[in-house]
């Protein structure tokens, strides 16, 4: 007979996290769709706008709104391959902590983001972006990349696993996560205006703790509420 | 735990589904090794008995334990002794065979997980195919990969809903060692077959819109009383 023993919350993280990534490495669905999403909304902007360049205050909230809704792509397809054939259930059936679930869904998005955020920066630059910021600004804005993708990881695994227990899911990811994320996407605009202003200048510490903060909330929230959503 | 407390014990257990009872006030005591078949026409609460004593439900009303704790307060306690076998197969298309049961022995801690993945792959005649995609399984692969899923843990309780669907009879032979009488484990098994499920019943429940109709020792049950519960 095997032997058995819980495994620990490092232990099932890593293999909830490993399966997620090689579901999407064998139908790379998710990250695709986030990136073409990102692509096309840019194309349409640049018409749309009628400019050849845009930067400052505007640059920075054509960005963040296009991540953001790209965003709510990743987070509706969260679970999706949980719902098939009840993979969730056989999380819930196994003695594996709940937090290992939330850790591993929250990571996964949060690799497709960085993911897409990245490629959508080069994007963006190369389609709209004015002035071309140098390696500082590079550097800020890849922090401010990393910083608003966590909150965005946080707040939409938590939102995932509200809308899987419900039918009108697709309808509750959007409807929830907008709203909880709006002090997330005025802190990141604003703090990214003047990396892509003509001229430059720097980051300011305020939107960087603020986002910080925002990610504390949240990931404290996420942890104590994430077992009682997933759970019937 | 004491080897000779009751395997599953319900009192009033009650689950609603807003304000519809999909079980009402089930009272049952199961010892341990024996096995329970449930039946009765579709609705009548088999599936909620069996999601509810496999924690992914909680009762409404009532008191439900398994093995000796309390389902609403220790339901992790018992998870690693339960195998649930659901409608579905609770694996993901994309992944094989093998990397779903490794995927599972890992979240039940299973040490030797290999050696046990290939018995059950090898009992099952599925390991010649455990390393394609599982969603080019046929319905019949699927089960069988499905029951060697619910007993890869080698669990002491075992939760079965209709574990003989999909399969032909070759299959069900195979299938035999691990979820059949012979392997001593507690069984409750939801069934549609009356004479079967009478043949390997110690107790036999029968449920009519969420209710008990029909409780008592196999010995004492006649396949006519089941086929009662359908009309």
């Amino acid at each position: 007979m095997s032997a058995t023993r819980p495994p620990s919350t490092l232990s099932a993280t890593h293999a909830v996290l490993y399966k997620e990534l090689t579901l999407e490495r064998r139908a790379p669905q998710t990250l695709t769709a986030m990136a073409l999403f990102c692509a096309s909304v840019f194309v349409i902007f640049h018409f749309a706008l009628d400019r050849n360049e845009i930067e400052g205050a505007l640059a920075a909230g054509v960005l963040w709104v296009t991540l953001t809704l790209a965003a709510l792509l990743g987070i509706g397809r969260s679970f999706v391959a949980d719902r098939e054939e009840g993979g969730l259930d056989g999380f819930l059936l196994a003695p594996a902590p709940r937090t290992a679930l939330l850790i591993a869904k929250a990571t996964t998005l949060l690799i497709f983001l960085l993911i897409v955020g990245f490629f959508a920066a080069l994007i963006f630059s190369v389609l709209l972006l004015g002035p071309t910021p140098n390696a500082t600004q590079w550097a800020s804005l890849a922090l401010l990349i990393l910083l608003a993708d966590l909150g965005i990881a946080l707040v939409g695994t938590l939102i995932a696993g509200i809308a899987i227990q419900t039918r009108a899911r697709d309808l509750i990811t959007s409807i929830l996560a907008l709203p909880l994320l709006i002090p997330l996407l005025i802190a990141v605009t604003k703090a990214s205006e003047p990396l892509l202003s003509v001229g430059g200048g720097t980051l300011a510490g305020r939107w960087l703790a603020l986002l910080g903060l925002y990610d504390l909330i949240f990931g404290l929230l996420a942890y104590a509420l994430f077992d009682y959503l997933v759970e019937d | 735990m004491a080897s000779t407390e009751p395997a599953v014990v319900c009192s009033g257990l009650v689950r609603r589904y807003g304000e519809r009872r999909a079980l009402d006030r089930i009272d049952l005591t199961l010892q341990q090794g024996q096995t329970l078949v449930v039946f009765g026409p579709n609705g009548a609460g088999k599936t909620t008995l069996l999601r509810v004593l496999s924690t992914l439900l909680r009762p409404s009303e009532g008191e439900a334990s398994l093995l000796g704790s309390d389902l609403r307060k220790e339901g992790w306690k018992v998870r690693s002794q339960i195998g649930f076998l659901g409608h579905q197969s609770l694996c993901y298309g994309d992944l094989t065979a093998r990397e779903n049961l490794h995927y599972h022995a890992r979240l039940h801690g299973i040490n030797d997980a290999a050696a046990r993945i290939e018995a059950v792959l090898e009992q099952t005649e599925l390991s010649g195919r455990g390393d394609e995609r599982v969603f080019g399984y046929s319905r019949g692969m699927l089960q069988r990969l499905a029951i060697c899923r619910a007993v890869l843990h080698e669990p002491q309780l075992l939760l079965l809903d209709e574990p003989r669907s999909n399969l032909d009879p070759a299959a069900i032979e195979q299938v035999e060692p691990l979820i059949g009488a012979a392997v001593g484990r507690t069984r409750v098994i939801a069934s549609h077959d009356p004479a079967g499920g009478l043949a390997e019943a110690d107790l036999v429940l029968g449920l009519r819109n969420g209710a008990a109709t029909l409780l008592a020792p196999a010995a004492q049950v006649s396949t006519e009383q089941i086929a009662e519960l359908y009309r």
